[in-house]
């Protein structure tokens, strides 16, 4: 075997041990313990998509020294690799964009235990991207679920604390409805690794034997991973524990947090069901529904939002509405568009929210948009950043945004029966964004007379532009070179199957 | 060609006024119509105590669920459409229950395969008399590995919401504990090192029988719990502080990462690894598993006293 194919394991078990090892450090030295390992992270899982494309098929890998299905494996293909390297992409970023806030925010003996908690998320959205065992990946769900708490209450103000509150009850309701489903499905099968549960699920559906267990079972998984990821009428946690915590936290909960369950749930579809035997039920014309209204509601709730931070918020409601559309297709295409809408929102909603920091910053701290009036001309580069943010998530070309709504306009054209359905609610979703986006964009750009707060210089917040100027470049990159990303994509999910 | 008018006549024509209010020269208002400028707004602290008190009093009103009929009503609708849930979700999973295959058929589950191999070949493969220990130590040891850190970020969360931040001091509560209780302490000092052997005893005999870390470790942070609710804190800060968690999770938890990597690695590159099993029921054999139940214990035992400490004071 191939050093390289060590690499997985490498970084799941690096990022579980450097949460441990922050423990004991003051705080300086586990933030630079903390940003050290992200990048390590992130080289070693570009290093892996290389060695993966170059063989061109993954490999299995045993944790402990039984094969599988006895002992624990984990699983590494294109798609995987190419997650874990963005997500520590995204992750090293917004870390480095939220930092001054952090000092703000937080008191300064908890910083090393914030630390400790963005270490085992990642080991948690590692292990979830790349496990091949269901329990393996509900234990991981747990950790995450936690640390995904810590984070939004680190920083104690009482909405944070609510926020905290609410998100617990929900996330465990989901982590709940996740394992109940497992366990009907281990009852059914017997195995709790994936590509053994999927060996067994085919003959049973192929026999029509245990039809309701087996529709209950896979109802209640994706509902559990819809509840976390705040899919429309779960969406209740979403708004107060994206807008009111940290900013770090909320770019890091927008845009990795949820898509790691969903990530999840495209392993469960793909490699625990299987493709065709989960489009065959009722489940994916739920999800679908959902999802548009998910599209709707959500960009409904932004556009009545007085609150720069939730507006934002509201609008990932919105944007996993797009995701599960994708899924609600039932078709290759679909999900490859979902796969790629993942990435284009995790690196839009992200800049969003640290480009909003640096405006409310030189606007007295107020997220209202009316003290927000003329603040993209006193901190230009912030102003910029949200700008470009907008027009991504509105779709013009250029941007990440665009190329994702016109992968679901392709999708959705392939599909019969959900066709009109999907290409109206895009239409409408589009224009509804444009609506609160464009809002905002104008108002930070209305110039005011002798404003009563003082515009911000560059050296000010070197760190802070330099992270969007990354952010930016991300976005047109994900947008300009979309065709070698889709191909990705494609190779990437033809090897789950 | 028109006749051109003298500058007098001129100034008198409309084009006249309009470029030069187009030049700015002259505003036609100016001077014309009466100008005040608008007072600045103040606001006196009576308006603002009259303003929150309205405030408070709408609030008050909107919120008075026994006047407010349509709180009321949204407030039942919810209790029931809750319960309505919860008795749909429960009816479901029983039907579902009722179509899983019986118990005790050949076919349940369809594949008995991995649960076969562990009966059959659990004691040989990882030297463990405890099937239950061998398959969570060694077959399904990265879950466990997870399953110990679940523990450590649950009490750092705990840490975060409950430890005092500086400054706040003052809020901390201990000063108010009542005095030492006779009975209690004199009953302590009989128990406390039972209940700790006891624990010991449990995580020690993991791999021979029924036990293991997580109860043994539940075990032992109990009875510091107890021996904590006797003699008080000042006693139990000698020999347990923060720091002292704080060392004991690191050392654990390291040894239990950096142990079973070296078994991952070996396994998965497919070398020799130089632990050996050892004879089954000796209480040095089975591997990894001894070592691994203790640092599973010591992180859990701390863990439990952790909690208790900290809901009671905030701190250790």
């Amino acid at each position: 075997m191939n050093f390289i194919c060590n690499f997985p394991f490498f970084s799941i078990l690096l990022s579980l041990f450097s949460g441990t090892i922050c423990s004991v450090l003051p705080a300086k030295a586990a933030k630079v313990v903390n940003r050290a390992v992200i990048i390590v992270i992130g080289l070693l899982s570009a290093i892996l998509l290389l060695y993966l494309l170059s063989v061109g098929e993954p490999f299995v890998y045993w944790m402990g020294h039984f094969p599988a299905p006895w002992g624990n494996e984990i699983r590494a293909g294109v798609l995987e690799a190419g997650m874990a390297m963005f997500f520590c992409i995204i992750m090293y970023l917004s870390m480095a964009g939220g930092a001054h806030k952090l000092y703000d925010e937080v008191d300064e003996s908890k910083h090393n235990l914030y630390y400790i908690l963005v270490n085992l998320l990642l080991s948690s959205l590692l292990a979830l991207v790349y496990t091949n065992d269901m329990f393996t990946a509900y234990v991981f769900v747990e950790i995450n679920t936690i640390s995904a708490c810590g984070l939004i209450m680190i920083r104690q103000v009482g909405r944070t604390i609510e926020a905290a509150v609410r998100y617990m009850i929900m996330s465990l309701l989901g982590s709940g409805l996740l394992l109940f489903g497992l366990c009907i499905m281990y009852d059914l099968t017997g195995h709790l690794l994936m590509s053994n549960i999927k060996a067994s699920v085919g003959p049973l559906v192929a026999n029509v034997e245990y039809q309701i267990p087996l529709i209950v079972s896979i109802a209640l998984m994706c509902v559990g991973l819809c509840i976390k990821s705040a899919l429309f009428p779960f969406h209740a946690w979403l708004p107060d524990a994206y807008g009111y915590s940290t900013v770090s936290s909320a770019a890091i909960l927008s845009s990795l947090v949820s898509k790691g369950y969903i990530f999840l749930l495209i392993k469960i579809i793909y490699r625990v069901i299987g493709f065709d035997i989960f489009n065959s039920t009722r489940i994916i014309d739920v999800l679908f529904v959902f999802g548009l209204m998910g599209m709707i509601f959500g960009s409904i709730s932004a556009i009545r939002e007085n609150d720069i931070r939730r507006m934002i918020a509201f609008s990932s409601v919105a944007q996993i509405g797009y995701i599960y559309m994708g899924f609600g297709m039932g078709t290759q295409t679909g999900m490859v568009a979902s796969v790629y809408h993942i990435l284009s929102h995790a690196a839009t909603k992200s800049l969003l929210f640290i480009a909003a920091i640096g405006l409310t910053e030189v606007s007295g701290g107020s997220r209202k948009f009316v003290d927000l009036t003329g603040a993209g001309y006193r901190n230009k580069w912030a102003g910029v950043a949200f700008t470009v943010g907008s027009l991504s998530m509105v779709g013009v070309p250029l941007f990440s945004g665009f190329i994702s709504k016109l992968l679901f306009a392709q999708a959705a054209v392939q599909v019969e029966g959900k066709m009109l359905a999907s290409l109206i609610v895009l239409g409408i979703s589009t224009v509804l964004n444009a609506i609160y986006f464009m809002k905002t964009v104008i108002r930070i750009y209305t110039s005011v007379k002798d404003s009563p707060y003082e515009s911000i210089t560059f050296g000010k917040m070197k760190i802070h532009a330099i992270t969007l100027m990354f952010f930016i470049l991300l976005n047109v990159i994900l947008g300009v070179s979309s065709q070698p990303i889709v191909d990705l994509i494609v190779q990437g999910l033809a090897m789950f199957s | 060609m028109s006749k051109k008018k003298s500058s007098a006549a001129y100034q008198k024509t409309f084009a006249y006024r309009f470029f030069r209010w187009l030049r700015g020269e002259k505003d036609p208002y100016l001077g014309e119509l009466e100008m005040k400028p608008q007072e600045e707004y103040h606001v006196s602290e009576d308006a603002i105590l009259r303003r929150e008190k309205e405030h408070d009093s709408i609030l008050d009103k909107v919120y008075d669920s026994q006047h407010n009929k349509w709180l009321r009503l949204f407030h039942s609708l919810y209790e029931i459409t809750s319960v309505l849930f919860c008795l749909f979700l429960i009816a479901l999973l029983l039907v579902t229950v009722s179509y899983l295959p019986a118990v005790g058929t050949v076919t349940r589950p369809v594949n008995n395969e991995v649960a076969e191999r562990y009966i059959e070949n659990g004691l040989e493969e990882t030297g463990a008399i405890n099937i239950v220990a061998g398959m969570i130590l060694d077959y399904r040891a990265f879950d466990t590995l997870g399953e110990s850190h679940v523990l450590f970020v649950a009490t750092i969360t705990v840490l975060i919401l409950l430890r005092l931040n500086k400054g706040q001091e003052d809020t901390n509560d201990r000063i108010f504990e009542p005095k030492n209780d006779a009975i209690l302490q004199l009953v302590a000092t009989f128990l406390v090192p039972i209940i700790i052997i006891f624990g010991i005893y449990i995580i020690l005999n993991g791999h021979l029988g029924p036990g293991g870390g997580f109860s043994g470790g539940a075990v032992i942070g109990a009875g510091l719990v107890l021996y904590l609710n006797a003699f008080g804190f000042a006693k139990t800060e000698r020999f347990f502080t923060e720091k002292t968690y704080k060392w004991v999770c690191f050392f654990s938890l390291s040894f239990y990462c950096l142990a079973k990597s070296y078994s991952f690695y070996t396994g998965a590159n497919q070398l020799h690894s130089v632990i050996p099993k050892g004879t089954p029921g000796a209480i040095l054999s089975s591997g990894l598993i001894l070592p691994l139940n203790i640092a599973v214990g010591l992180v859990v035992a701390c863990t439990i006293y952790a909690f208790y400490a900290m809901f009671r004071k905030g701190g250790f």
